[in-house]
């Protein structure tokens, strides 16, 4: 392993001139906040959106302690109806969304291409701000009043209710252009900045994720972009078209929210499931099975997602003949994924498995995601969503999808490039504890919402009958072992930045190159320009990790 | 052992002093940057679809209310308006071959008619909004306060027909802009046969305006 | 460069496609003074189809451009064309009692029709059609 190292300290400083790593290129404020450098872009990404995830994080745990008791516990209904809002709103729009691509992509796609930068790093930057303005107005909506509306904003109830719903929208409507730039930026970036002699087929499985994501958050978002003036119109002045009080149709808005919001439940996992595809094989030691099944897939997942929105709105009022054939599409969509799980679990079988804290996270996302997946297909199936549409099934089905998918494939990834990142390794030990209670945690807190579903609690309702209390206290217990677990590993994280930069360019055997280039790589990422020679997810004379 | 290689950059080679240094040539730049455009192209159209789904979908619930509404638009000055677009588009495309064949007198000389024939469809615009303003055949409930006869639904057919021209207006408008500081860059001399990237993605911008006005005119004047 | 229309002059070609583009809006103004019935739509909108591939084609270079390119458009148009299809699905095979816009429909005639009858109460000849379903 060492004599690896050794070749990486060597290509970088054959170049002739001395090059320093990113982190220690001008560490002046202007330095950062004028930067068009993607790694540090995404850095900036990934404190924000680490921020959101906190913030959000704190809401649950207070909705959860709110739902201890069957009447008041901490706080008021009104506060309870804007705190789920708001919880909702920011992880959606303030964390999941930007989490994968905006933050980690941002940092590992280029180096995975060979590439210097983004096609457009000043859009990229760009973005960067877009978000910083719509988290800010965001946070000005909840200074101003808050929204009680959830975060799906329905019309007649959003035209009608006061509070900062306006400003809300349009923080959304500006978000939008944050997600639609960083899309542009990397399907320009993945067709053209490709290393010399990658071709489709030698891309990391990451990168194809990240390409079908680009082209959900390009074609859908300017639709959300649009419902969102709309809706901000009909509010303000009455356009006449969601607003039924004024000859407008309700469940038109539905389905202009949907047709951008349900592939944007795509853009959240996506990314998620590249991440997988990148974890799985390198810390199985094992060529990637099926590696066109999964790229596939993932575009196929993309395009599908265009074509089931309308399962959201089962119960709306919408016509029982589309009813039918949305519920019939949205079975395609089980297809892709069950490719991929498929896959991964192949990958897997007689691989020569090392469970570092990125794999425990990835097998973690196999089971909960599996769970997820095919909750999710009771719910497309209609007469099923008629009994379980807006109840705690439902709510435990997303959290399964978005938290045990997403999350979790997000802190695999997190653990994974953490040492590309900040050069550094972090505390194996504690890592795996805080994965031990996090997928405990998890477990506790949503399956338990799955019975409670299924038993008839409806979901965003602040009192709940006696019967369903011995639960709800069980799912409360959960996510503060939940708490705990991110607690931990927020500590370990902070405390590994203050340690020496340890980490090899090539800590856990993985073979796409972003592990050619230094950790932290160099402000160019790689000294001259890098050459695939050979595919991607090739393990043979690859060591297998530094302490093996 | 080592998954790549690496090329040594040929630091002798002639630069381009347009030419990123992220980027190995500058082709690939200027092929990334169409796409670029096309993308965001792309997203305009999804913009501007979520008005014309909306346009049609009210349509379907008032059929009566358009049919009567439309009426009150002047097809001549829509159609005058389309022919000037279509005008401009073809001046455009002049300037975009211009700046390739380093023709620089006939770059700026297409670049000004564009703008003149941009301007001229705002002022034609004007004069249609300023006849319906004084009508009282406003956007939105809030504001429409025409009094003559009408079928119910007439409103919503006005708040579209606001929106759409109002969002196209912007892009005019937006177009505009682009357009002076792009001639500012042409008597600057700064585009040749070998870079004129910017003309040609404001080419693209500005032919999608004019294609979303081919739609637009049919549907909102020619309905019957 | 990549110029993949090579550096000729096309002022023929542009200036052709500019007359066909005037000569196709002439034509659609025409049209539109014909009664073709519910057709008249699709008239306007197939000759401003074939307007827009020629201003796509043409001006555009999509013609000679990359392939990439025209997919790209390509799908937009795709994904447009869903969204308006599930939407019009919905919209004219719904229950219509359900909307109730016509319920707002009829409000709004019985208001506008006391008010014609408080203003001029032979005015009778202007009766909206409330049954236009």
């Amino acid at each position: 392993m060492a004599d690896v190292i050794q070749q990486q300290v060597q290509t970088a400083t054959i170049s002739g001139h001395h090059e320093v790593d990113y982190l220690s290129d001008g560490n002046g404020i202007k330095d950062w906040l004028y930067t068009v450098d993607h790694k540090r872009i995404g850095i900036m990404y990934l404190i924000l959106v680490l921020t959101a995830f906190l913030a959000g994080g704190l809401l649950a745990m207070a909705i959860r302690l709110e739902l201890l008791t069957p009447a008041r516990t901490i706080m008021d209904a009104e506060t309870y109806n804007r705190v789920f809002t708001l919880h909702g709103a920011i992880m959606v729009f303030l964390f999941i969304i930007p989490s994968i691509p905006a933050a980690l992509g941002n940092f590992v796609l280029p180096l995975m291409l060979g590439a210097k930068d983004v096609a457009f790093p000043r859009l990229n930057l760009a973005s960067f701000y877009i978000y910083v303005l719509g988290a800010c107005m965001m946070l000005g909506a909840i200074l101003t009043g808050g929204v009680d509306t959830g975060w799906t904003f329905y019309t007649p109830y959003s035209t009608s209710t006061s509070g900062s719903v306006a400003l809300t929208t349009m923080g959304v409507f500006v978000l939008g252009f944050s997600s639609i730039f960083t899309g542009i930026n990397f399907i320009a970036t993945i067709h053209k900045m490709r290393a010399p002699g990658m071709g489709w087929f030698e891309m990391p499985l990451f990168v194809w994720g990240m390409y079908s994501t680009a082209v959900i958050q390009v074609l859908a978002t300017p639709v959300l972009g649009i419902t969102m003036v709309l809706l901000v119109l009909e509010r303000a002045f009455g356009i006449g078209i969601f607003d039924p009080r004024i000859g407008g149709d309700p469940v038109l808005f539905q389905h202009f929210f949907w047709f951008y919001s349900h592939p944007a439940v795509y853009i959240m996992i996506l990314p998620g499931m590249a991440i997988i595809s990148e974890v799985i094989p390198t810390f199985s030691h094992r060529t990637i099975f099926g590696y066109r099944g999964i790229a596939f897939s993932s575009v196929a997942i993309a395009l599908v997602s265009f074509i089931v929105w309308g399962h959201h709105m089962f119960t709306s009022g919408q016509s029982q003949l589309i009813n039918g054939v949305f519920s019939f599409l949205t079975f395609i969509v089980g297809i892709p994924s069950g490719i991929k799980v498929f896959n991964w679990v192949a990958t897997m079988y007689q691989g020569r498995i090392t469970l570092k804290a990125p794999m425990l996270f990835a097998i973690s996302f196999l089971l909960l995601f599996t769970i997820g997946g095919l909750t999710g297909l009771f719910l497309g199936s209609l007469s099923v969503d008629i009994h379980l549409h807006d109840t705690y099934f439902v709510v435990a089905h997303f959290h399964y999808v978005m938290m045990g998918g997403t999350v979790i494939a997000f802190l695999a990834g997190l653990h994974y490039w953490w040492p590309k990142m900040f050069g550094r390794m972090y505390n194996e030990k504690l890592a795996a504890l805080s994965c031990a209670l996090i997928f405990v945690g998890f477990n506790v807190t949503f399956l338990t919402q799955f019975v409670l579903g299924s038993r008839g609690m409806p979901r965003r309702y602040y009192n709940y009958l006696d019967q369903f209390q011995p639960l709800h206290q069980f799912s409360t217990f959960g996510s503060w072992i939940l708490g705990l677990g991110f607690f931990i590993m927020l500590g370990y994280l902070l405390a590994s930045l203050r340690g020496p930069k340890n980490a090899p360019a090539d800590p856990w055997g993985g073979t796409t190159m972003e592990w050619q280039a230094l950790s932290p790589p160099i402000t160019h990422n790689f000294s001259g320009t890098p050459v695939l020679t050979r595919a991607p997810y090739d393990y043979r004379n690859v060591p297998q990790g530094v302490d093996k | 052992m080592s998954v790549v290689e690496t090329i040594q950059h040929d630091h002798a080679e002639v630069h381009d002093p347009h030419q990123q240094h992220h980027f190995a040539t500058a082709e690939q730049q200027q092929d990334a940057s169409k796409i670029g455009m096309w993308l965001f192209l792309v997203t305009e159209v999804l913009l501007f679809g979520g008005l014309f789904v909306g346009y049609i979908v009210m349509q379907g619930r008032f059929p009566e209310a358009w049919k009567s509404a439309h009426h009150h638009l002047q097809r001549e000055l829509g159609a005058l308006n389309t022919v000037v677009l279509l005008v401009s588009s073809f001046t455009m495309v002049m300037a975009v071959q211009a700046a390739k064949l380093n023709r620089r007198k006939q770059l700026i000389g297409n670049l000004w008619v564009t703008i003149i024939c941009a301007f001229i469809f705002l002022i034609v615009k004007y004069f249609e909004y300023s006849h319906k303003y004084h009508e009282g055949l406003l956007p939105f409930k809030a504001f429409y306060s025409y009094t003559g006869p009408q079928v119910p639904g007439e409103f919503h057919f006005f708040s579209f027909y606001f929106m759409m021209t109002g969002l196209h207006g912007f892009h005019i408008l937006g177009g505009i802009a682009v357009m002076l500081w792009i001639l500012k860059r042409a008597y600057a001399g700064e585009f040749t046969s070998q870079y004129y990237t910017p003309v040609d993605l404001i080419g693209l911008y500005w032919h999608l305006v004019d294609l979303i006005w081919i739609y637009l005119f049919p549907l909102l004047y020619l309905i019957s | 460069m990549s110029s993949h229309s090579s550096h000729h002059d096309h002022t023929k070609l542009y200036a052709t496609t500019l007359g066909g583009l005037l000569v196709l809006t002439a034509i659609t103004v025409a049209a539109s003074y014909v009664n073709f019935g519910s057709a008249n739509i699709v008239v306007a909108m197939f000759i401003a189809t074939i307007k827009a591939s020629l201003v796509a084609m043409i001006f555009m270079h999509l013609k000679d451009d990359k392939p990439v390119n025209a997919v790209i458009f390509t799908s937009s148009l795709i994904f447009l064309g869903i969204f308006l299809g599930f939407c019009l699905l919905d919209a004219d095979s719904r229950d219509k009692v359900v909307t109730g816009h016509l319920t707002w429909v009829e409000e709004q005639d019985r208001e506008e029709a006391k008010k014609k009858a408080k203003m001029s109460p032979a005015a009778d000849h202007h009766a909206p059609a409330a049954e236009h379903h």
